[in-house]
């Protein structure tokens, strides 16, 4: 966009403006805006979804996956909650593969490579589909408000958006979703392009507008690795990853028979002392070692370079070659992202065993973004300062298309919800991973894009993608995005296990000869005194269909149902163990802490506790607990201080 | 500021009543230097405290509202952050008596200050982040210590010797906790084939050391709480003697008159590291006189309470039916673990039988002839008690002692779930069921430390392993 055409956006302004009436503008056609967007026009509200091009809707930047460890469990819940990513990933899915299976269950997680184009296709078709929505190609270039009329308790309430041309799409609630793209700039070395993630055009006007509203901004950065012709790479010295033989879909509602699909290996190879040798020497021509880069880069996806440098013991890292899709012979190279220049990247790549010959399509680069800090946003994603103005994905400093994608279901709902006048919806941590995401980027201190992992999840045992339709429907069906016949299949499944359970447990065996055989014959020791089917089903190498010879009475049920009963009794002390610590973090939970509390008036509070608290305003105390910062000597120190308000009141 | 968490300020003597030759009044908060500054004036009668620099200490005159001199005293100023609380403080020593510490504090009282409450100090120290929690506790100790071992136990949980032990086995864990995560979060990349074992070697290590902890713990309150001491035997054997030759005071009624005690007596003694705390019990004797079955019944449960049985008999008088039903009594108490001397009384009578009170009692009792009326084998008794106790020269080695009840609960907690995930471990579960056990253990021993837990892991993972693609 050019000086010219601002002034002239500026000079319409000042005009009555052309303007339609929506309910919902969605700003961004990401991973999150797509959620956004779908969840409310779904649910009946009139919905405007904007892009920079409408090319790019559901656009995969960088990594081909869908779902990996901890991710995985998000699409799961997207799909529970009545989100669109599980899907659109069985329909376009080039391989799937269970990661973990050797694990516990807890840690099970489904992982896809996607057929990039076919998936943003697929999208889009989605979107075009789906009444009450409109797709538009524009960049937004302004959130209007008027001020709070007193009804809000203080807050600006939004009332439209402003696109490029000057046309206005008054509405009730905006979403930002505008990903990596604001102010964005790309970076190969010394080349800078002022441009979003692989060339598109960045937007850049709204930032002025969520400034005059009093929104800070910050700088993040991101990387990705080179795209390569895959015909110059030499396979025969790689290792082969093929899929799993059984394809477990995502979704709840895709028949499993139709993703038995045949599927497209991936290759393993390793850089070796060359590459990092090359690396070490050129790392004075490496923007982030040179200081040109401002942003803060995540330590979870680190590039070549970081890994070579801060892990300087290691020899080799892992490289895997994966197809970018079906349409392309273009290879992703994961685990090499960079931002050398051109020359030093053609040089590093080409150590790699089967790289020999590679010939770079899209060189690796790093990507710098304005984001927010979602310590401003509500639990329900909305922003503190700015009534009806929800915020999702990495706008709010995440990073993953999974991540952005549950964010943005839950702010299109919390949109919804607050429109049509509802509860709004906000996922506990021990309800699900899109609560710990969500608590995670309101409450802590993030200083680098978020990525989800199994190991932020406090009660992962309980969190288990088997299980996201027992915990989750629920409230999908409570807002609408779950149908009532959706809803009463996943109740009765839940009787179906509660019974099994029961059953199992109270359905004894003797120690009979025959028993004996057939406990022998499944590959365990016979009963030395009788006892319940559940008991042997506690052991390690017993199963619930192994034990069919010796259980008569077994009714036929589905395996969704079967499965659950045996990670319910064989895992039965470690989801008790977890149960307790949900029982005592809920406590917490319960305590809440009144929104127009004065933490100047609590004296004892450390300054930097204090200073914290006061940013993130936390709901309870259970929430302040975890913000950084504040110590259980705070915390304590605060209970004790709304203990005596409590008496003072009554 | 930092230190201006408190409206308030607050005083206190700080030094033991009647015990040491200087009392100090200790004056903390933000009116600190205003509140002393109205109780003390230079030697020619002027308030010029506030001019005093940070850190020095200063002679002057002790003085009440009409300027009428109490006493000399020195003052020291510190001011906010750098001093103990954190906040502006004054101290007053005085080296008059009990009276002129008493003096300064109604003064430093009428002057604005409120009397702080037992612990209010290090509270605000701890609050005022100086100290950490496992430090600010070892104050409250140091405080309410009556021994001298128990101060040495205070003081180096103060020093934070107990925080680097349990720091050290958190950063043994949370390494592997992040090592188990990151092979989860990233499976192609980190493999965990072989790992339990090695970890299960780790884990093994960490349990020995908790339970060694908790083992000293019990040691370490023992130490701090005292000893709880019970003296049996037949009346008139010598037990209130015994007591007072210990207390090195007439305490219990001593009489030649079996029976004299009859209600039981509690004595707090020092006897050098240790402290005990003995019971003085009733005679046992098989008497029909209700008042004295009583008694009996009270030996009886005084013993079964007792952390350490001192089993007095009269030498001279030979083994008496007595004797007999005693023995049998605490025969199974010993049996049991719980240490027991037997004391030969009046030994300056009678060379005794020691072979026959052997025979009445488990093999390998101590037997020590002592006599009440000289002071004979009072000195080696006094060595025996620490040896049987299993405490002797424990405070040479620096091993810091866990006393702290919340500390015990959190270090038998923590215990608990590194036994799960040992148990998981043996059970052949594989390591994402052993992860949430440790991290608890972790979380456990961190409120010791009262620390936050919260993003260790993250940064661990980080910091530690090379993860990501």
């Amino acid at each position: 966009m050019t000086e010219r055409m601002k002034e002239d956006t500026t000079l319409r302004t000042q005009e009555k403006p052309y303007t339609e009436q929506v309910d919902v503008a969605v700003i961004g056609a990401g991973h999150a805006g797509c959620e956004a967007a779908l969840a409310c026009a779904r649910l009946g509200l009139k919905t405007a979804i904007f892009t920079m091009n409408v090319d790019s809707i559901a656009m995969m930047p960088c990594n081909p996956h869908i779902g990996g460890s901890s991710k995985g469990h998000l699409v799961r819940e997207i799909d529970a909650l009545g989100g669109e990513m599980g899907k659109n990933i069985d329909k376009t899915f080039i391989q799937s593969k269970m990661l973990n299976t050797s694990k516990g269950p807890a840690v099970h997680s489904l992982r896809t490579q996607a057929d990039k184009a076919e998936y943003s296709k697929a999208m889009r078709q989605v979107l075009e589909q789906t009444e009450n929505l409109i797709i538009r190609q524009a960049e937004v270039t302004k959130i209007l408000t008027k001020k709070d009329t007193g009804e809000n308790g203080g807050e600006p309430q939004v009332t439209g958006v402003q696109i490029h041309t000057g046309m206005v799409y008054a509405c009730r609630a905006a979403i930002i979703c505008t990903g990596t793209y604001l102010n964005a700039r790309c970076l190969v070395g010394e080349a800078i392009t002022e441009t979003g993630p692989g060339g598109m055009q960045r937007s850049t006007f709204l930032k002025d507008s969520l400034t005059e509203l009093g929104i800070s901004l910050r700088r993040f950065k991101t990387g990705t690795p080179a795209r390569m012709d895959g015909r110059t790479i030499d396979y025969s010295k790689m290792t082969i990853q093929e899929g799993d033989k059984t394809v477990i879909p995502f979704s709840y509602s895709t028949d499993p028979a139709d993703v038995q699909i045949e599927q497209v290996p991936c290759y393993l190879t390793y850089t070796n002392e060359e590459t990092h040798d090359i690396i070490r020497a050129n790392l004075d021509r490496s923007p982030i070692y040179a200081g040109i880069i401002e942003g803060t880069g995540p330590r979870y996806c680190p590039s070549i370079e970081d890994k070579v440098v801060k892990f300087a013991e290691k020899t080799r890292h892992q490289v895997f070659i994966e197809p970018e899709g079906r349409g392309t012979n273009e290879v992703y190279v994961d685990g090499m992202s960079s931002s050398m220049p051109d020359d030093v990247q053609q040089r590093m790549y080409r150590t790699v065993p089967g790289l020999e010959n590679c010939r770079i399509v899209k060189n690796a680069y790093a990507i710098e973004y304005d984001c927010i800090s979602a310590n401003d946003l509500k639990l329900t994603l909305e922003m503190k300062s700015v009534r009806g103005l929800f915020c999702a994905g990495q706008f709010n400093g995440s990073s993953g298309y999974e991540e952005a994608a549950a964010q943005g279901l839950l702010a299109g709902i919390n949109a919804a919800m607050q429109i049509m006048g509802k509860e709004p919806l906000v996922i506990t941590r021990a309800e699900g991973y899109i609560g710990v995401l969500i608590d995670d980027l309101v409450s802590k201190n993030n200083l680098e894009p978020y990525r989800m992992m199994t190991s932020r999840a406090e009660y992962r045992l309980l969190l288990r993608q088997d299980n996201a339709d027992l915990r989750l429907r629920k409230y999908g069906y409570r807002v609408g995005l779950i149908t009532q016949e959706q809803y009463d299949h996943v109740c009765r499944k839940e009787r179906q296990i509660a019974a099994e359970v029961e059953r199992l447990k109270n359905t004894r065996v003797g120690a009979a000869a025959a028993t004996g055989a057939y406990l022998k014959s499944i590959g365990t020791a016979p009963l030395g005194t009788a006892a319940s089917i559940a008991d042997l089903l506690r052991r390690p190498e017993v199963t619930y269909d192994a034990l069919a010879g010796i259980d008569p009475e077994r009714q036929e049920l589905e395996k969704a149902v079967t499965e659950q009963v045996e990670i319910q009794i064989k895992y039965e002390g470690y989801i008790e163990r977890q149960k307790r610590q949900v029982a005592s973090f809920e406590k917490m939970e319960r305590r809440r802490i009144p929104a127009d509390i004065d933490y100047d008036d609590v004296k004892s509070l450390r300054l930097e506790a204090r200073q914290r608290l006061k940013q993130v305003r936390p709901d309870s105390i259970g929430q302040a607990s975890r913000l950084s910062g504040v110590t259980p000597a705070d915390v304590t120190v605060l209970l004790i201080y709304l203990e005596k308000q409590r008496g003072a009141e009554h | 500021m930092m230190s201006r968490h408190f409206s308030d300020t607050i005083a206190a003597i700080s030094t033991a009543p009647g015990q040491a030759g200087i009392g100090i009044v200790r004056i903390s908060g933000p009116q600190a230097v205003q509140v002393a500054d109205k109780l003390y004036t230079d030697k020619h009668g002027n308030h010029v405290l506030p001019a005093f620099q940070a850190g020095s200490i200063h002679f002057g005159n002790l003085v009440d509202s009409e300027g009428k001199v109490a006493d000399e005293v020195m003052v020291s100023v510190f001011r906010a952050p750098h001093s103990y609380t954190t906040e502006d403080t004054v101290e007053i020593n005085t080296h008059g008596g009990i009276h002129t510490v008493q003096k300064a504090l109604s003064l430093a009282l009428d002057a604005g200050a409120r009397l702080a409450q037992p612990g209010e100090f290090t509270k605000r120290a701890f609050l005022g982040g100086r100290i950490d929690l496992a430090q600010a506790e070892a104050v409250m100790d140091i405080i309410a210590a009556d021994s001298e071992g128990a101060r040495k136990i205070a003081v180096s949980q103060l020093s934070g010797e107990l925080s680097g032990r349990v720091r050290e086995i958190r950063k043994n864990l949370i390494y592997e906790i992040a090592f188990i995560e990151s092979a989860l979060d990233d499976p192609e990349n980190f493999s965990l084939d072989g790992y339990p074992e090695k970890l299960d070697e780790k884990l093994a290590q960490t349990e020995h050391r908790l339970e060694y902890m908790i083992s000293h713990a019990q040691e370490g309150s023992l130490i701090r709480e005292g000893v709880a001491t019970a003296i049996v035997g037949k009346p008139n054997a010598g037990k209130s003697s015994l007591l007072n030759r210990l207390s090195g005071r007439e305490r219990s009624i001593v009489t030649q008159i079996p029976g004299t005690t009859r209600d039981t007596v509690d004595e707090s003694i020092r006897l050098g590291d240790i402290t005990l705390r003995l019971i003085d019990t009733a005679g046992i004797r098989t008497s029909d006189d209700p008042v004295e079955k009583i008694g009996i019944e009270r030996s009886r449960a005084a013993a079964e309470e007792a952390a350490l049985l001192l089993f007095v008999t009269d030498n001279a008088a030979g083994i008496s039916a007595e004797d007999r039903e005693t023995a049998a009594m605490l025969t199974p108490m010993i049996r049991a673990g719980k240490p027991c001397i037997v004391i030969l009384n009046k030994s300056d009578l009678s060379q005794g039988d020691e072979q026959a009170v052997k025979e009445l009692l488990p093999e390998g009792i101590a037997i020590l002839p002592c006599s009440m009326e000289t002071g004979e084998g009072i000195e080696a008794l006094r060595r025996l008690i620490p040896e049987v106790l299993g405490i002797s020269g424990a405070f040479e080695d620096g091993e810091p002692y866990v006393t702290n009840l919340r500390h015990r609960e959190a270090l038998e907690e923590a215990l608990s779930s590194v036994r799960y995930a040992r148990e998981s471990i043996a059970a052949g579960m594989s390591e994402d069921f052993l992860a949430p056990d440790m991290m608890h253990a972790y979380e456990q021993l961190g409120l010791i430390l009262g620390e936050q837990v919260e993003d260790d892991l993250v940064e661990e993972i980080f910091s530690r392993f090379c993860l990501g693609k």
